[in-house]
């Protein structure tokens, strides 16, 4: 049973006060989703919590765990960006990331879980956008970390495809893992909230 | 594969399939070398006093030219964030993306200096002694352009900038190595400078990782 | 068939398959006679010895590197100004093929001139201005690597074909100019003494030779050029169908 606890949080962007003194849990099997207006620290929080971005106060770590960085090498970073290199194959740039990320799963079940098992030897220039995005998914499925840090990971993707994102995300909870969200519509599984951009707790 | 093993093959495939590859350095190495006689006049035996200098020059300035996509390119398609998160120490990351630029770049101007040293008219003694300058000497380069590279991640400004940072940083190589050049050429006082080379070297491998890697982090947020 | 037939790939394909055994016959031909006639039948020069036959190389290959040059000039109008379809393929696959006949150039320049000058290299007006336009050409076979679609590449790539056909007269110019500035040593001429007839001939077949060779390798690579991009389509058609499942 893992849990990650965040305490008195604070972030600071640029000399404006972002949000401060912010708290969550998480245990395992749960997803929080992070709802509020552009600029009201969405993404910064996802940093934060990502390792990618250095708090003004407080701290973030696993329980149980004293080193903070631990929380970056088990968690999974979904940006806006999509993270792969045009000129490598799509079999490639999966490849790499389990390589690198350190998964056990080989490139073609992860990127069948997410339909793009014939897409692997064509250069990834190819993708749209949708599929771009189900290549990131991909490497969500193709390493194993528990904690899913997601950055209105729904977008580009058309129906089929939100419905492929909450069927993977369902399953990732199933397993024992923790999502944390940021999202402008349903997510399309059961979470909490936490919404950011009024006075927070 | 480990995963610096797999970062390693993966820049370096990079680095062979965009743009002109490997072969681009050695191309500007090459019109550097071409433009000088230009300047100063056809006459071979003052091409070849200088030879060695007019190397080094363009080796320098070639060795710069990917540096400024190095840590660029995986910010802007976001891949830089992932290469944080993983389980490897940033500066072995970092030192290995260097490896990369220098085995697709640096090498690859080394391997042409002999071709190069022909046009100068350098004899074989001195095209040797300019090879191992500068095999000693572009890893340096490189180590030294990481710490430009990373900070202009941050800054997000492209042009000169990378190497107005970094050129006042590699004076000591230039010099040193030109003069171990020079001094293997006349037959004296070779051991000194290149062994100050390869010191710059040693300390540049350890110098430039450790400041490219809190520059990164500094980019990132 | 007409010109206008050539505007289709399928059709050139068509052609190509049908022209390029005949092209490589006369090619291997006119090689054989060429290569007989310079051995054999021309003079041996009275300064230079049996090395002044690396002209019949040499001369051509300096030719070509001009022509080649030309070629992809007029191709490069074609695209910019007829859009001719075919116009930018030819230009991509004579590149690289300008590249190595003048790098040849290069290379039996100065094998010519090493018992000559005792260096490999010397920088006189002629020299020099070849070594420019290998630049210029490693220039261009850079730029077309560089840019991903192959159209957009192939307008880049005429337009910088077009600047420097403008200017490389420039630069010749330029060249010839600076090295009378500075007077080198010996004054040795790669144009070797007047043209006699019995050097003509073989020089000529040999550059019928070339010729039909830079012919019969612009039409494969273009012909390989064509598949190329067909096969890059087909990639682009699979990965988007591939959005429906």
């Amino acid at each position: 049973m893992l849990r990650l606890s965040a305490t008195g949080l604070g972030c600071v962007r640029g000399f404006r006060n972002v949000f401060n003194d912010l708290n969550l849990q998480l245990s395992s099997g749960d997803a929080l989703a992070l709802t509020g207006p552009n600029g009201a620290g969405k993404s910064s929080l996802l940093r934060l919590l990502a390792g990618l971005l250095r708090p003004s106060a407080g701290r973030v770590a696993f329980e149980g765990d004293t080193d903070e960085g631990a929380v970056a090498e088990r968690a999974h970073y979904l940006g806006h960006l999509d993270a792969f290199k045009t000129a490598l194959t799509v079999g490639e740039n999966i490849e790499f990331w389990i390589h690198y990320l350190g998964g056990e799963h080989d490139a073609a079940p992860a990127l069948a879980a997410v339909g793009l098992e014939s897409l692997e030897h064509l250069p990834a220039a190819y993708l749209s956008a949708g599929q771009r995005r189900r290549l990131s998914l991909a490497r969500l499925i193709a390493v194993s970390r528990p904690l899913w840090l997601l950055d209105e990971p729904a977008s580009a993707l058309d129906s089929a495809g939100q419905e492929m994102l909450a069927g993977l995300m369902r399953t990732h909870l199933a397993r024992g893992g923790m999502i944390v969200a940021a999202t402008h519509g349903p997510l399309g599984i059961e979470c909490k909230e936490l919404q950011l951009g009024r006075s927070n707790q | 594969m480990t995963a610096l093993a797999a970062l390693l093959v993966r820049d370096m495939r990079l680095a062979v399939r965009i743009g002109g590859g490997a072969l681009m350095g050695v191309l500007f190495f090459l019109i550097v070398v071409t433009l000088t006689p230009f300047a100063i006049g056809p006459d071979l035996v003052l091409l070849e006093r200088i030879g060695p200098a007019i190397l080094w020059i363009g080796a320098l300035l070639a060795s710069l030219l990917a540096l400024d996509r190095l840590f660029a390119a995986d910010h802007e398609d976001g891949s830089l964030d992932l290469l944080l998160m993983g389980s490897a120490p940033l500066e072995l990351t970092v030192l290995t993306k260097a490896l990369a630029h220098w085995i697709t770049t640096g090498l690859p101007l080394v391997i042409a200096t002999p071709l190069l040293g022909l046009f100068l008219n350098l004899e074989p003694q001195a095209i040797g002694a300019v090879v191992l300058t500068l095999l000693a000497g572009t890893p340096a380069l490189t180590c030294i352009g990481l710490i430009g590279a990373a900070l202009s991640v941050a800054l997000r400004r492209g042009g000169l900038l990378l190497p107005v940072l970094v050129l006042p940083l590699t004076v000591p190589v230039l010099i040193f190595g030109v003069a171990a050049s020079n001094a293997a050429i006349t037959g004296s006082g070779f051991g000194a400078p290149f062994m100050i080379l390869c010191a710059l070297t040693l300390g540049s491998l350890v110098l430039g990782p450790l400041a490219a890697g809190a520059a990164l982090r500094q980019g990132v947020e | 068939m007409a010109l206008i037939d050539l505007a289709n790939p399928t059709r050139f394909l068509a052609l190509v398959a049908r022209a390029l055994p005949w092209l490589a016959a006369a090619t291997a031909l006119a090689f054989a006679c060429g290569l007989y006639l310079s051995w054999f039948t021309a003079p041996d020069d009275y300064q230079q010895g049996a090395t002044v036959k690396i002209m019949f190389v040499h001369v051509p290959n300096a030719w070509l590197a001009m022509g080649v040059w030309t070629v992809m000039s007029i191709a490069s109008i074609g695209t910019l100004v007829w859009r001719h379809p075919l116009a930018d393929v030819a230009a991509k696959a004579a590149a690289p093929l300008g590249a190595a006949f003048t790098f040849l150039a290069l290379f039996t320049g100065a094998l010519w001139g090493r018992p000559m000058w005792g260096t490999y290299w010397v920088w006189d007006a002629r020299l020099t201005s070849v070594l420019v336009l290998f630049l210029m050409y490693l220039g261009i076979i850079a730029l077309w690597r560089t840019v991903d679609d192959p159209s957009r590449a192939g307008r880049a790539a005429a337009i910088l074909t077009l600047v420097g056909a403008v200017n490389l007269p420039i630069i010749k110019f330029s060249v010839d100019w600076w090295n009378t500035l500075h007077q080198p040593a010996s004054v040795i001429r790669l144009g070797g003494p007047a043209i006699h007839p019995a050097i003509l001939t073989p020089l000529l077949t040999m550059a019928l030779a070339f010729g039909l060779l830079f012919v019969t390798l612009h039409l494969a690579a273009m012909r390989n050029e064509i598949l190329r991009r067909r096969v890059r389509a087909m990639g682009l058609m699979q990965a988007h169908a591939a959005q429906g499942a």
